[in-house]
């Protein structure tokens, strides 16, 4: 196992030296936000095609397509069809009217302070709930490296917070992290986003083509194998659909609960991306209306191209290990060692291994594993740092100083204390995302949680606030506000009540859906029009209706759009 | 350097931001913004609208007529799969066609609403 850890260690720490050297060329505000405004659209669909796949996408949707089949590949196809909405109504007039955070848009028709100091709550939660996925994600990948530490750390971390006792790896590793996120200066350059989306690509290209090699490059051979392997529960054969949510056992609201869990699962997926903070932060960094539309297609093949090898990734660890072997430790002939509980976060890793051991003997299989485990070590690093990015400067931007700075305390804020708050607030989202990994349990799926979590908050309580900013006339703070902290607190509380991902699955939950978007959702739209309509009969906001023809025409055309410094 | 603090634009005065409505309400009126407007949503309005009823019709039919999307097509590739990989093709086209749609009709508008700013109407 040494070689694996080392080789491990080596490529993550060649990660580090490039994130490093990208962080010195960080100058200005403009430079650390917004990356001089000068990327090119090429280079910035690669950034933001780094951005979003995240754990989530790179051990998540494999790991439920390998432990539910075809049900899995469901959150492969929604989250490259959420591009088109993104695509269609935010990419170019948010580049239009934005500065550096999605509540520089609101901030533009709104009063200022209400609706930043509900941008940067909303924020801070969908990225916390982000970060949970990438805490257990990277937990499981220590898990595998070293599969003694759990044991080993325990008794130092026999002690509760709160009710729930932290998990050793996790809390180690994301800690870890935090530590050199904060410390080097927070950056999420796009520099280090397209190194990491390059090796992630690489990645499931190499794993793809193994798994293809393994059949000789017959698809129906390996449609074959995926065939034979039958679900227990239901008796399903993996390529058929119904396996993680089965149809035909309860009902709800007079329909099927396993349809109403899908579509609710696909509301998510398509609407949740056009309001994820850290996503919507990528298109200021292109010069232009034109460069963010150029980005987006250059995401959407990428991204696309990753997604459709999810069925080589997923089914592949499906047909050639099986769900009932993927674990942290396995013995000869791969079989889970004894005690250990399979954790579907690790079967990407433990695919690397077995095709690495089946072409190129132990050796082989070690060296792959530490290849993968790096890039997705990689990858989740550079997840948590664009997303520290998001939160902190969601946090210290919109709330300290436009907020608290500018209109309670007045007073020139100064870059040191501007910096110093981004870094208090990245610690504080850190640890919380730490505790809330362990209160979810390590085997939690990381796809399910961002997408049952993150993408839902978004979806109730970014994207209503967005797209009326943008496009209806009446809309006011009131109904900013209301969506934005009202989306949030009740997508937040149903998945308090709801079933959850833990396991095992609590039996009568009070909300009885585990994807609570088709709820959520309409809440948080409605919440907009109703607090829009209650801020009329007060004739509160008048200024929001003023300053519509403007973010009208400038979203639109790109009048007086933040110039980038080269391009003018 | 900047400190942050700055909302896009300067705050006005009083009488400022009603000049200012009246610029920004002028180049509204113009017919070449009118036109932008037509344009951009006579595409994404039903491309949308598309986009949304093709993505929803996998999950429903998967529920709904589950023998006929466990349909074998080739081999063991049954519908469920094929049409969930039509949806990426889908949504490539689409992203290609508003592409060329956006470089063709809505730029040189958008350019042409500039100009008039520029020219302070």
């Amino acid at each position: 196992m040494s070689i694996t850890l080392t080789l491990f260690l080596i490529v993550v720490g060649i990660t580090l030296v490039i994130t490093a050297w990208a962080a010195r060329r960080t100058r200005t505000t403009v430079q650390f936000w917004a990356a001089g405004r000068s990327i090119k659209g090429w280079q910035n669909g690669l950034a933001i095609a780094g951005d979003y796949m995240s754990a989530a996408s790179f051990l998540g949707i494999a790991g439920l397509i390998a432990f539910n089949g075809y049900d899995g590949f469901m959150y492969s196809v929604g989250w490259l069809v959420a591009y088109l909405t993104v695509l269609f109504l935010i990419a170019e007039p948010m580049r239009n009217t934005g500065k550096y955070t999605m509540a520089d848009v609101l901030a533009y028709r709104m009063s200022p302070v209400p609706v930043r100091s509900a941008a940067a709550f909303s924020t801070v939660a969908v990225s916390a709930a982000y970060m949970m996925a990438q805490m257990i994600g990277a937990g499981s990948l220590i898990k595998i490296l070293l599969p003694d530490l759990d044991k080993n750390l325990r008794p130092y971390f026999d002690w509760a917070i709160f009710g729930t006792k932290l998990d050793p790896s996790i809390a180690l590793v994301g800690l870890m992290m935090m530590i050199y996120v904060i410390a080097g200066g927070m950056v999420a350059t796009t520099w280090v986003q397209i190194v990491k989306a390059v090796l992630l690509m690489g990645g499931a290209i190499l794993l793809s083509l193994l798994v293809l090699f393994y059949f000789n490059f017959n698809i129906l051979s390996f449609f074959d194998k995926i065939y034979s392997v039958k679900d227990k529960a239901t008796g399903l054969p993996f390529t058929s659909p119904g396996i993680l949510y089965p149809y035909g056992k309860t009902t709800i609201w007079g329909v099927d609960k396993a349809l109403v869990e899908n579509v609710s699962l696909g509301m998510a997926l398509i609407l949740g991306t056009a309001g994820l903070p850290h996503i919507l932060m990528r298109f200021f960094t292109v010069p232009n209306a034109k460069a963010a539309r150029a980005s987006v297609a250059w995401a959407m093949g990428l991204i696309g191209s990753f997604y459709i090898m999810t069925t080589f990734l997923g089914f592949g660890a499906a047909a050639l290990i099986g769900k009932a072997n993927i674990c942290a430790q396995v013995v000869a002939g791969f079989k889970c060692a004894p005690g250990l509980k399979p954790n579907n976060n690790m079967s990407m890793p433990r695919l690397a291994d077995f095709l690495g051991t089946h072409f190129f003997g132990t050796t082989g299989g070690e060296f792959l594993l530490a290849f993968i485990a790096a890039v997705a070590f990689a990858t989740i690093l550079a997840v948590v740092a664009g997303l520290t990015l998001a939160a902190s400067s969601a946090f210290s931007h919109d709330f300290y100083v436009n907020v608290v700075r500018t209109h309670i305390f007045h007073g020139q804020v100064s870059e040191g204390e501007q910096v110093l708050v981004a870094r208090v607030t990245a610690a504080l989202v850190g640890l919380l995302s730490i505790w809330l990994a362990a209160k979810t349990g390590a085997t939690a799926n990381v796809a399910a949680l961002v997408a049952g979590v993150a993408f839902v908050i978004a979806a109730s309580a970014n994207l209503p606030a967005i797209l009326f900013t943008l496009f209806w006339k009446r809309f006011n703070t009131w109904g900013a506000v209301a969506s934005l902290v009202g989306g949030t607190v009740v997508t937040i509380w149903l998945v308090a009540v709801g079933p959850g991902w833990t396991l095992p699955a609590v039996a009568h939950p009070e909300f009885p859906l585990q994807n609570v978007g088709i709820v959520a959702i309409p809440v948080g739209f409605a919440l907009a029009i109703i607090g829009t309509l209650i801020g009329d009969l007060f004739k509160a906001d008048r200024l929001a209706e003023v300053k519509f023809h403007e973010i009208d025409v400038r979203a639109q055309t790109g009048v007086g759009a933040e110039a980038s410094p080269v391009a003018v | 350097m900047e400190t942050g603090g700055s909302l896009p634009r300067p705050a006005s005065p009083p009488g400022q931001v009603a000049g200012e409505q009246v610029h920004w309400e002028g180049l509204e009126e113009t017919p070449e913004f009118k036109e932008l407007v037509r344009a951009r949503w006579r595409f994404v309005a039903p491309a949308t609208v598309f986009f949304l009823a093709y993505y929803f019709a996998l999950p429903l039919s998967n529920g709904l007529f589950p023998s006929v999307m466990r349909t074998e097509v080739i081999g063991h590739i049954n519908l469920a799969y094929l049409f969930a990989l039509s949806q990426f093709i889908v949504a490539w086209l689409l992203a290609f066609f508003y592409i060329r749609q956006a470089t063709r009709v809505f730029d040189p508008l958008a350019e042409k609403v500039r100009q008039r700013a520029a020219r302070g109407r």
